[in-house]
């Protein structure tokens, strides 16, 4: 009976979303090139359907439940923001370029875009301005994977996100925050936002990107960034996770890679219902480094998976993955590194280590390394480990006079600590520092 | 100060301590000498109150309150200091934030504030330069990637920021040349007063040299078989302590 309900309830999210794509067209440009492509994405979608437990990729992790809220779609109306109210959610300690939605649709008033030298501004706007053209056929949709249901659904209905474009041999001056809230004014709320950053060669750029509900309504992200790096070129990209108990997310992420190029991604997942994180890494061009760090800090029933993707397609390249985890309560972490080197990618090192600390009796972690190695001269090597904190090291604290729960804290946090070090935004890396001792309930009065 | 009646004490159900008494006043040195697993460092970690060791039997007096109750932490607070065998490695947590944190935990469960940051530092840069602690040392994770060496003096400079009233030193000869045993040797002397004890757990007499001890007591299978004066030590130094277990076998 249950089975049934899942597939009836799916099905009718499904069969909304295949509806509401009518209602879009009324609203979009159809002689648009992209407007053949969202069609053709919403048949692969039709085709699929939602990912299930039954397929490999999605065993740990299930939609089911958060499928069967009866989400809005669109925005039912526009909702402003107060900076006052929102701030915390920013890093404002550092001037930096903000593109800043609310339920979706772009806040003029939040962001601080810019067409200076570099080009910051809306997806959207970049669809439909011959300006943009050139680099829009070049790079839309051109990395996300085709035959993925989720991404499929998202190409869809690709309308907003932010539009990122710094031209060769430019370096961005400032971070730039990409923000996606959702209010609670629509209701149960499904947001589709799609992001495009390109990095020609010898450029540089640092993003940080954010999804922050405010409301106890439910909220479904399924989320689709493209990220391309030429040659030489170097991006620093940082995930904050750390949502609402009713806040879901699936976050499709995918960078293509030119030689000699640079590409580092950080996650700190620390809230939200369900979050799922598909970071796939396609490297194109030789001497190529690819890094993924990731902490994860999450309790009661919340539940992150980590599903990432290195392609190693061309000689002479690296990857490193390191991700840490941390569950309390009856939280489930799943973590699946799937590396994949081809025959012709010689001489490739990768790298991938996922350690796990669980706190509590009922708290699970799925760890899953999946090495597919089909060159000869490659050094890949591959380390999960699960535990509870040290007990002699406890003692060692406790014995100095600090308190059990210190203790802990102290611990955990040193266990997670190295993955900070990679962080090149300093007040970025005070502002996880300070959320990671919130979060591991641990007031030392001091920075550490 | 001190007083350990009849203690019995287990680990996974085996029992390691079978009876000890000891009694330890303000001002005195004790060494605590004996052969590999005589139970030395267990009755170590009992008195600092590890949790993976049952009290089966006696009592662990301190200034005239029963420790039974008490966890690790509440032991400190009331002036227990154990100098580790093995300290344990705190990646991404310096020695200094360690110490601030240890001491400020102290302070707070005595009803005190945290100590002003100008004091604290005062205080640390004078420990440093009683233990020819390099301040650059200070700012390094707690214990990684450490010599056995910095680890034993890390230890001491911890015992000396902390002031307890009881410093236990757990084998802290062990794995330290000449020079750096007299560095550590002579920290603790400069800590010692008429106030406070010292109890030295060690295999070796060499230590003994620099800390002068009032009393050493041999421990063996679990019991004390022997106490004396620091000619004691000099003994077991010269004939070993295959004696002892003949006569206690």
């Amino acid at each position: 009976m249950t089975g049934l309900n899942k597939s009836t309830h799916s099905m009718e999210l499904k069969e909304k979303l295949l509806s509401s794509f009518m209602v879009m067209e009324q609203d979009v440009d159809l002689a648009a090139p992209v407007h053949d492509l969202r069609t053709e994405s919403l048949k692969t979608f039709e085709q699929l359907g939602f990912p299930t437990k039954k397929e490999e990729a999605w065993k740990y992790t299930s939609l089911a439940k958060l499928l069967k809220k009866d989400y809005s779609v669109f925005p039912k109306k526009e909702t402003t923001l107060e900076l006052k109210d929102v701030k915390k959610y920013f890093l404002y300690e550092i001037d930096s370029y903000k593109v800043v939605f609310i339920d979706g649709v772009y806040s003029p008033f939040l962001s601080d875009t810019t067409h200076d030298g570099i080009d910051v501004c809306l997806l959207s706007a970049a669809l439909d301005k011959p300006k943009y053209k050139a680099v829009i056929d070049k790079y839309f949709n051109q990395v996300a994977k085709k035959d993925d249901s989720l991404t499929a659904l998202n190409t869809s209905f690709a309308r907003e996100g932010a539009y990122i474009y710094i031209p060769k041999s430019v370096v961005a001056e400032k971070p730039i925050q990409i923000i996606h809230f959702s209010t609670g004014e629509q209701g149960d709320f499904m947001l589709q936002p799609r992001s495009l950053v390109v990095a020609e060669e010898n450029a540089q750029v640092q993003i940080i990107e954010r999804h922050q509900s405010l409301s106890a309504h439910a909220v479904l992200t399924n989320a689709v960034t493209e990220i391309f790096a030429e040659q030489n070129a170097i991006i620093d990209y940082y995930k904050i996770q750390n949502d609402r108990d009713d806040a879901s997310l699936v976050d499709n992420t995918y960078i293509s890679q030119q030689r000699d190029s640079n590409v580092k991604v950080h996650t700190f997942s620390f809230g939200g219902q369900l979050t799922r994180n598909n970071l796939n890494f396609y490297q194109e061009g030789e001497h190529i480094d690819s890094t993924m760090k990731g902490i994860t800090i999450i309790e009661d029933q919340q539940h992150v998976d980590h599903y990432t993707l290195v392609n190693h397609a061309q000689p002479n390249c690296e990857s490193h993955q390191d991700y840490k985890g941390i569950y309390a309560g009856k939280a489930v972490g799943v973590f699946n590194g799937k590396i994949y080197v081809d025959q012709i990618a010689q001489k490739t090192n990768a790298f991938q280590q996922n350690n796990n600390i669980l706190l509590d009796d009922k708290a699970t972690i799925n760890t899953k390394p999946q090495l597919e190695i089909f060159a000869d001269d490659v050094k890949c090597s591959h380390g999960c480990t699960i535990g509870q904190l040290d007990e002699d090291a406890l003692f060692y604290l406790r014995s100095r006079g600090i308190p059990k729960k210190e203790a802990k804290g102290l611990l955990t946090y040193a266990f997670a600590n190295n993955v900070l070090e990679s962080v090149a935004i300093p007040a970025l890396k005070t502002r996880i520092n300070k959320l990671i001792a919130n979060k591991l309930g641990v007031d030392l009065g001091h920075d550490l | 100060m001190l007083t350990v009646k009849d203690l019995h004490a287990s680990v996974e159900e085996k029992e390691i301590l079978k009876g000890i008494n000891l009694q330890v006043n303000p001002g005195e040195v004790h060494a605590i000498m004996g052969p590999n697993g005589s139970g030395k460092s267990t009755l170590s970690t009992v008195i600092a109150g590890h949790e993976d060791y049952e009290v089966e039997n006696g009592s662990i007096n301190f200034d005239g309150e029963d420790l039974a109750e008490l966890d690790a932490e509440e032991r400190a607070h009331k002036g227990i200091f154990l100098s580790f065998q093995y300290p344990v490695e705190i990646p991404g947590v310096t020695v200094t934030n360690f110490i601030k944190t240890a001491i400020n935990a102290s302070r707070k469960a005595q009803g005190l504030e945290d100590m002003p940051a100008n004091e604290m530092l005062k205080k640390i840069r004078e420990k440093a330069a009683l233990l020819e602690i390099d301040s650059k040392f200070l700012s390094r994770s707690l214990n990684e990637g450490f010599s056995g060496g910095e680890k034993k003096r890390n230890e001491i400079f911890q015992m000396a920021m902390l002031e307890p009233k009881l410093a236990i030193l757990d084998e802290t000869d062990s794995g330290l040349d000449i020079d750096a045993l007299k560095i550590v040797a002579n920290g603790v002397n400069k800590l010692k007063s008429k106030d406070n004890a010292v109890v030295v757990i060690t295999h070796y007499q060499r230590l003994l040299d620099y800390i002068v001890p009032d009393f050493v007591h041999v421990l063996y299978n679990g019991r004390i078989v022997k106490s004396g004066t620091k000619e004691l030590a000099h003994e077991l130094e010269a004939k070993g302590y295959d004696w002892i277990k003949q006569e206690h076998a």
